[in-house]
């Protein structure tokens, strides 16, 4: 049996969690890729109160497809984006807000890694594209702050049950599967080289 | 004849069916890479991505939440009187809210999204004439997450052979677990800047199970789908044998002083769609009969 998350998440949830581990996840999660880091930041600078608490929260990296039936928003298709555009803005944002989880795809930055060590966070894998499994764990989808910024980019608040599986890529020891595998992919880069008759 | 109306219902056809299901050669690569894959991880990425496309294809669902940019390929007659584009840029718009797309097109400053896929240059047309009566309408729904790995290099003549495959093996590597592998990679190489950039986005129109006619060109195809997948990459750059599904070239003839390369990156999503207008009403989508 895979692991089950509950969200939000207690900082010892979290440590509990080892790199390679697969997990479902239950609770909420905020989407933010992007704008939200950005508007986010901001808001924190001048000290204003964002519109969701990200506190223990999964923030998960995903502009989903939202239909509206009736007066309810409806996730179409809600796959991960690539984790990696957000670079720059992560470690800074984990040290200002604190969330438990990041959803993502294709791994972060080692100052990321570093931030999730030091504030207890995890780096959680979902397949990139695999959008109509990722809107089956999404039971319902209880509201959207910051639409302005577009549907790819507002905050949409899922309710999950079930969403994934997930891989813990990247635990709050400082470990992470992509960088385990950089040093793999370097040792296979000198035969790949050697076959295209590269020196 | 032909009506701006057939062509908006015709092309919000070719994108729902293009979103939701992936041209065969492109599933049958996808199928073969999940079984060759052992490992406990890139079997499970592999097998999310294949139940992924027979739940899209069962609850008639885009595959991927990225939806893309619309970028079309139009072959007309030559005495087409009919306004393509007019119906196609209809067509989008109808498509973002029926099927649904995600409204992804934003203006390149300001960020402003208008919600509709539809803004200067965009959905963006590149026109061809030919001697028959019917109209072909190619579709690419290229998403971001692949396409912000492509490169551009204006090699010298002297770095050569080697210089190209340098270049694509870097890419390759640059890229890693960010353009969602098992990748697909359409290079162009020759040209110009343009040229070798427009040609390599061109190379992904073609099946993967195809290789280029010129067999030195084939060779290098092969060459190099065979370097890349011993980098170890893998499905979502978690590590396994598939770190790429195809490689297609195309070339073209270019100044004696430049050998400009480009690289177009495709994530596993892999998504064209062809649809044959013809005059007597009939359509025909080719990439996704049956």
């Amino acid at each position: 049996m895979a692991k089950r998350l509950k969200t939000p998440l207690s900082e010892q949830d979290v440590r509990a969690l080892k790199a390679g581990e697969t997990v479902y996840i239950d609770g909420v999660m905020y989407t933010g890729r992007d704008e939200v880091h950005i508007h986010a930041l901001e808001y924190h600078e001048k000290g204003k109160k964002t519109p969701v608490e990200f506190k223990g929260a999964a923030l998960y990296h995903c502009g989903p497809i939202m239909k509206k039936e009736g007066e309810k928003w409806v996730a179409v298709a809600a796959g991960p984006t690539t984790s990696s555009r957000m670079n720059s803005l992560e470690p800074r944002f984990i040290e200002a807000f604190g969330p438990g989880a990041i959803v993502g795809k294709g791994g972060m930055s080692q100052a990321t890694v570093d931030a999730m060590k030091k504030h207890g966070c995890v780096y959680l894998a979902f397949t990139g594209g695999a959008a109509v499994l990722a809107a089956k764990g999404i039971r319902s989808v209880s509201g959207v702050e910051w639409f302005e910024l577009g549907m790819p980019e507002a905050i949409w608040i899922l309710n999950c049950e079930n969403f994934g599986p997930v891989t813990v890529a990247i635990d709050a020891h400082g470990n992470s599967l992509f960088s385990d595998l950089s040093v793999k992919i370097k040792e296979n880069e000198k035969k790949a080289r050697a076959k295209l008759g590269l020196a | 004849m032909f009506s701006e109306g057939d062509i908006a219902n015709a092309t919000v056809e070719l994108l729902r069916k293009t979103v939701v299901k992936l041209p065969k050669d492109v599933e049958d690569a996808i199928r073969k890479a999940y079984a060759s894959e052992t490992d406990e991880v890139p079997r499970m990425q592999m097998k999310a991505i294949v139940d992924n496309i027979d739940m899209a294809m069962e609850t008639t669902t885009p595959m991927c939440q990225d939806t893309g940019v619309t970028i079309f390929y139009v072959a007309v007659p030559r005495d087409c009187r009919v306004d393509v584009a007019k119906g196609i840029v209809e067509g989008v718009r109808r498509a973002t809210k029926e099927v649904p797309l995600r409204p992804n097109a934003v203006h390149p400053i300001t960020r402003k999204n208008p919600g509709d896929n539809v803004g200067e240059k965009m959905p963006y047309i590149t026109w061809h004439m030919h001697d028959k009566d019917f109209i072909e309408i190619t579709v690419m729904t290229k998403g971001a997450g692949s396409e912000n790995m492509s490169q551009l290099a204006m090699l010298t003549p002297s770095q050569g052979l080697k210089g190209i495959k340098e270049f694509v093996l870097n890419t390759v590597l640059r890229a890693g677990s960010n353009p969602c592998p098992p990748t697909i990679l359409g290079v162009g190489i020759g040209g110009s800047s343009d040229i070798a950039m427009k040609i390599a986005k061109e190379a992904l129109l073609r099946p993967i199970n195809e290789r280029h006619k010129d067999p030195e060109i084939a060779k290098l195809e092969t060459e190099l789908l065979e370097a890349i997948n011993m980098l170890g990459i893998g499905p979502m750059g978690l590590g396994g044998k598939t770190t790429c599904l195809g490689v297609n070239i195309e070339y073209a003839y270019c100044h004696t002083a430049s050998l400009p390369v480009g690289i177009n990156v495709q994530c596993w999503c892999g998504r064209r769609g062809t649809v044959r207008m013809y005059p007597d009403g009939k359509t025909a989508y080719l990439t996704h009969e049956g």
